[in-house]
């Protein structure tokens, strides 16, 4: 309690220093020396017909809440490894992070893609709204949890309680899921390519039809998997719906 | 005349009629009951301290000539754009989806003519209620329903919701008759489901934890929104001291009297604490963190009056929220709708079966037919009458003490009726000097 008078502000406070322009154009952004403050400003000011459309940012060093709240459709590029949030409630951007992040990357994502190179923390696309989240490694528990529209795909494993209370969107994963997956799903798919260690509440592995290899066929292309894996091998989980309505002799189920 | 006197019916106190028809009703239904609302039972409350007055140690102002101000600044610690409300009572976060659309406008209506805010709740930001609320409040709840960043942006104050008073450590419950088309596809839900909604939010665990997620919710919206932490009153000494430290501009702390949409009655009557007992132990937080007034408390639950204001601010409160008394203003539970609340097996004053979405009044509906009766702009005009008379009341009672801001009523100048609300409130017991727990007695 002796830290409650520290203004938080001074972490990572903005420094006047510009962002440098790279002959190719490219917004160069040090965010070591340059501060979380400015990047997100400068990055939140973007008008959609911006012309500074690619940023790279150098010196993460695992800083939180890098790129959130975008709302522009730029490509931005994080030479490094992230903290808590990034690309947060991403929009129309894309973000590429050539490392690993920590919780809860793209939360509340409404459009756009973020690809992370590395592995994933807990709560990956938490509640995702839409786009596309791409994690070329593998995801810690609870990826997907409360996903409402988002479309994920990992190449490797998911931890235990992925898509908890998954809403709707997609959840690919090329390699195996922990235990307790999709409990109290409702309306998300659920394509795995490996072993299941157990389903959550209410999920259920389903018949993959037609329609699903498709739209999957589609998913590994999008999420640059299509080279790792085909449609065929995947089995798909999704909601029971016995639980959508109270009845006392599911009451186990809890 | 020769029968002998014999012994009348005598019922349990402890299986009283009550009592067993909770049981039948459960070995009939199979369910809980759920219900809306906050607790119903008889709590120590705010009726059980009084204010002493002035008399010749203190010297009162003098009623309509003598300024008692009234106004409440909140968010002012980090926020690059701090609230300012004319009067310290806000409206509590109230869901659509829980509550019609026409009701949420006539409560953006009634407390922007009074001069105060609304708050959204577990559904997302309404036109509604954003197109008549000057000042609005957007909960930021573990459901994450109808969350976006363009709403955040338009809010004027953002309150990350760990718990609330009817429910402490509970999530949100909204039952599949209200999950109408337009509530469903605000939350991304099939229609007609019984909706539950997680009691933890989905991407973040603890303190520490929190003080990231604040982290990220300023830097969306530039350091701009004030951000308010609302707490159920569970342990509000350490939930107020860690919101603090999380970097909350604003504590929201709700008593079990708080109502809510719906739950189960037994995790509204038997979790959480009466309101009276909670706000002393929050502002020692404050106080110890040397904190108190820099981070503004609201509390709410069971809010009613002016005396109720001005007590919860003579315990340190910045300001209050009211959320049933606010629907009762707007006209549920009237007596002029007897003979329907009749029909729904149930009387006015007692009716709490919102879950249901068949409110006579409308307001705690999403059948068009029901809402549709309601009127937004009259309940706006009788909500805003009732804050200005509750404002007015603080008033009366803060020149009384010889106060010419409703936030320089304190503890001094309170006393207590029983022995109980003396421990909680931490004031004297009327005509003695005896604080219980005080001074090693």
């Amino acid at each position: 309690m002796q830290n409650a008078n520290i203004d938080i502000r001074s972490r990572g406070a903005a420094l006047a220093v510009p962002p440098q322009d790279s002959s190719d154009g490219r917004q160069a952004f040090d965010l070591e020396a340059q501060g979380l403050r400015t990047l997100n400003s400068r990055l939140h000011a973007l008008p959609h017909d911006t012309n500074e459309t690619s940023w790279e940012i150098v010196n993460p060093k695992g800083s939180h809440a890098i790129a959130v709240g975008v709302s522009a459709p730029v490509d931005i590029t994080v030479r490094g490894s992230t903290g808590y949030y990034c690309a947060g409630m991403n929009k129309l951007a894309t973000v590429r992070v050539l490392g690993s992040v920590g919780p809860g990357v793209a939360e509340n994502m409404m459009s756009g893609t973020v690809i992370v190179d590395g592995d994933a923390s807990q709560y990956a696309g938490a509640t995702g709204r839409g786009g596309l989240l791409v994690i070329k490694g593998n995801a810690s528990s609870r990826c997907g949890i409360s996903m409402k529209g988002i479309d994920i795909v990992v190449h490797g494993n998911i931890g235990h309680m992925s898509a908890f209370m998954a809403q709707s969107g997609n959840l690919v994963v090329l390699g195996d899921a922990g235990e307790a997956l999709g409990d109290s799903l409702y309306e998300a798919r659920l394509f795995v390519r490996g072993t299941v260690k157990s389903l959550g509440a209410d999920c259920i592995e389903k018949e993959m039809r037609a329609e699903h290899l498709e739209a999957l066929e589609d998913l590994l292309r999008r999420g640059e998997a299509d080279a790792k894996a085909r449609p065929e091998q995947f089995r798909r989980y999704g909601s029971a719906r016995k639980l959508y309505n109270f009845n006392i002799d599911n009451a186990s189920a809890y | 005349m020769n029968e002998l006197p014999h012994t009348p019916p005598k019922y349990s106190w402890t299986f009283s009629p009550e009592v067993n028809a909770d049981i039948r009703r459960a070995a009939a239904s199979g369910i809980y009951d759920i219900r809306g609302g906050g607790s119903k039972r008889r709590l120590p409350h705010f009726d059980d301290l009084l204010f002493l007055g002035a008399s010749i140690s203190r010297y009162p102002l003098e009623g309509y000539r003598e300024r008692c101000a009234t106004d409440v600044w909140l968010g002012t610690r980090h926020a690059k754009k701090p609230i300012h409300l004319d009067i310290p009572v806000t409206i509590a976060g109230m869901s659509f989806g829980a509550l019609s659309g026409p009701a949420k406008e006539a409560l953006g209506r009634g407390a922007t003519a009074a001069g105060t805010s609304t708050t959204t709740g577990d559904g997302g930001m309404t036109e509604e209620e954003r197109g008549h609320s000057k000042t609005l409040v957007y909960q930021y709840l573990p459901s994450r329903y109808g969350m976006n960043p363009d709403d955040l942006r338009r809010a004027d104050a953002i309150e990350v919701v760990v718990g609330q008073g009817a429910k402490p450590g509970g999530g949100g419950m909204l039952l599949g008759q209200k999950i109408s088309d337009r509530v469903a596809a605000m939350r991304n839900l099939p229609k007609g489901i019984d909706q539950r909604s997680a009691c933890r939010h989905p991407d973040w665990t603890g303190p520490d934890d929190l003080e990231i997620k604040i982290l990220e919710l300023r830097e969306i919206t530039d350091w701009e929104k004030p951000i308010y932490v609302k707490i159920g009153g569970a342990r509000p000494y350490y939930d107020t001291a860690l919101a603090v430290k999380a970097g909350a501009d604003v504590v929201v702390l709700d008593g079990m009297q708080g109502g809510t949409a719906a739950t189960q009655d037994v995790f509204i009557e038997h979790v959480g604490m009466p309101i009276l007992a909670c706000i002393p132990q929050a502002v020692k937080a404050l106080q110890d963190l040397g904190m108190h007034r820099e981070v503004q408390l609201i509390v709410s639950g069971g809010i009613r009056n002016g005396a109720d204001v001005a007590k919860a601010m003579a315990l340190g409160a910045d300001a209050v929220a009211i959320g049933t008394a606010a629907l009762i203003a707007l006209g549920d539970n009237d007596p002029a709708l007897e003979d329907e609340y009749r029909k729904l097996g149930t009387t006015a004053g007692a009716y709490d079966d919102w879950h249901e979405g068949r409110d006579p009044a409308g307001i705690t509906t999403q059948d068009p037919e029901l809402f549709n009766r309601f009127d937004p702009i009259l309940g706006g005009r009788r909500l805003t009458n009732y804050l200005k008379v509750m404002t007015l009341e603080a008033q009366t009672i803060a020149r009384a003490c010889g106060k010419n801001h409703l936030h320089n009523l304190e503890p001094e100048d309170l006393c207590a009726l029983s022995i109980e609300a003396a421990a909680m409130a931490g004031v004297p017991l009327a005509g003695t000097t005896w604080i219980p727990g005080k001074n090693g007695y």
